[in-house]
């Protein structure tokens, strides 16, 4: 029996709630199906699961609030290859104690403990003596709904209107469901489109079709969010400068190549396929990582583990609601710009919206910042733990710019790296900065 | 397609890419300032426009949508052209 616990979903989240169960007992699942939707401090996480099997039982019910590392859930592992079983009777009662236990190993798990998994043991907190269930106080302010993240997303997409839908989950909170049997019953008036913003439909959509949405208010108030996610920066952030010995390296980036070729390159493409600049930075990054593997990876249990494969954090700002997220672009080193600009553009989308997935919450290996947008030329980030550098970038600036002897005015960006001294030194990161400087002079290569 | 639908499909894309945008939206002020879009939403905002109208949108024209009024405006004679 494999046990499904609540994932460390980045260094800063000791707890999460479990909004709403997307399986039930009896339901096949495969690895990497999102079978959950958690809320942590940051945001609201689809959550995968690494088994393939089928659920025997959910351990913690919707709106419970449980620590890191807490069986969610327990999932029957079967040989994926095998026909899948009939549910069958419980052959065993499961232990009702939410609290995390020792990470033993399911008999039927051969592939290795996930990204997500291997952070929860490492960070798991001590058994507590208090119960590890905190039950969510339930929304009883006026004009509020009851409303799982999911079934929000759903409500925005389908454009229904919540003061219209009766709930028929726990304590009246609307489905997703519920949404899906009212945006049934209005598509008997009006056509739903089906079209999303991480695929755009390629043909026109009826004009009715993009009307505004009603405002929705969710059960977490906009204060509180903002406060829970100050709070999570806070607890993250203040690590970082207790534990990590940062070094900062600043260097100015000739980008008349860059500019040139990507005007080019968009003015071929249909706006559906324009890059920004945002893609070819992070692919140089990604690709500079390669003869630098001490940039790469987790400081951990006081040694440095450079990691095989990179994985991108991208530093996304939550816009009104104040805060930033950073979700990771994984294998950016052997992705496609078109590929990574997909990835990229999905991404901003689905943080905008609050969908985002615990993969990519929990395993970006180095973190890219950017803030040329809001006008400043050169950004010194706070590395995220438990990684160990972030390269900056600011904003692209026309300057003077000297090449054999003759001066002209050029594109000129500053690039910047924020690196943990303990698992580097400030040779290798100049070195590592140059390279990326480098990179970003054949933007035809990438 | 009227102004009124124009207007309404811009600010129906907007909700999609900002969700937590208000209502208030002051149609003659910078959207990326208004409501905090980055290139990325901005973008976003280009697609879904283009995806609802069938209006491909150079680059070059990206300022004169900077506002609401300049998208109704833009959208409104570029659907008449085609």
């Amino acid at each position: 029996m494999a046990e499904f616990r609540m994932p460390a979903l980045g260094a800063d989240m000791e707890a999460g709630t479990v909004a709403q169960w997307l399986v039930k007992p009896g339901d096949t699942v495969k690895r990497g199906d999102i079978v959950a939707i958690v809320e942590t401090e940051k945001a609201t996480i689809e959550v995968e699961v690494f088994e393939t099997g089928v659920v025997e039982k959910i351990v913690v019910p919707e709106g419970e609030k449980v620590p890191v590392g807490a069986v969610l859930a327990l999932i029957r592992s079967v040989s994926a290859a095998a026909p899948q079983p009939v549910p069958q009777p419980k052959p065993e009662a499961a232990p009702p104690s939410a609290a995390p236990v020792a990470a033993a190993p399911a008999p039927a798990a051969i592939q290795p403990p996930p990204a997500a998994e291997v952070i929860a043991a490492r960070e798991a907190p001590p058994p507590i003596a208090r119960p590890a269930a905190v039950a969510r106080p339930p929304s009883t302010a006026r004009g509020r709904w009851r409303i799982s993240p999911l079934a929000m997303r759903t409500a925005l997409e389908l454009n229904v209107d919540l003061a219209g839908v009766k709930g028929s989950g726990l304590q009246g909170a609307i489905t997703r469901g519920d949404v899906e049997r009212a945006a049934k019953a209005k598509a008997a008036i009006t056509p739903i489109p089906a079209e999303t913003m991480a695929a755009p439909a390629a043909k026109p959509v009826a004009p009715e079709a993009l009307k505004p949405t009603p405002p929705v208010r969710p059960a977490v108030s906009p204060a509180e969010r903002r406060a829970m996610m100050r709070n999570a920066i806070a607890t993250a952030m203040a690590r970082s400068k207790r534990e990590i010995p940062h070094y900062y390296l600043a260097t100015q980036i000739d980008m008349s190549r860059m500019t040139q070729w990507l005007t080019a390159e968009n003015l071929k493409r249909p706006v559906t396929e324009r890059i920004l600049y945002a893609a070819p930075l992070l692919k140089a990054v990604a690709l500079a990582v390669h003869g630098f593997s001490e940039m790469n990876g987790f400081w951990a249990d006081g040694s440095f583990k450079p990691s095989e494969a990179v994985h991108v954090g991208v530093a996304i700002s939550l816009h009104q609601g104040g805060g930033l997220i950073a979700p990771a672009i994984h294998d950016v080193d052997r992705k496609k710009l078109d590929e990574i600009m997909a990835n990229l553009r999905d991404l901003v989308a689905r943080v905008r919206a609050g969908t985002l997935r615990s993969s990519e919450i929990a395993d970006a290996t180095i973190t890219v910042t950017s803030l040329g947008e809001q006008g400043i030329e050169t950004v010194f980030g706070i590395i995220y733990p438990p990684q160990v550098a972030l390269v900056g970038f600011g904003k692209i600036v026309e300057r003077p710019w000297a090449v054999n002897g003759k001066v002209g005015a050029r594109p000129v960006m500053t690039g910047t790296l924020s690196a943990d001294h303990r698992a580097s030194d400030g040779h290798r990161g100049a070195m590592f900065l140059a390279a990326i400087e480098r990179i970003l002079q054949e933007p035809e290569k990438l | 397609m009227s102004d009124d639908e124009i207007k309404d499909l811009v600010l129906g894309a907007l909700r999609r890419i900002a969700p937590e945008a208000g209502s208030e939206i002051d149609p003659d002020a910078d959207l990326r300032e208004q409501i905090e879009l980055d290139s990325m939403d901005m973008l976003n905002l280009m697609i879904a426009l283009h995806a609802a109208t069938g209006v491909d949108i150079p680059e070059a024209d990206y300022p004169k949508l900077a506002t609401l009024n300049g998208c109704v405006a833009y959208l409104r004679e570029r659907i008449k052209a085609t």
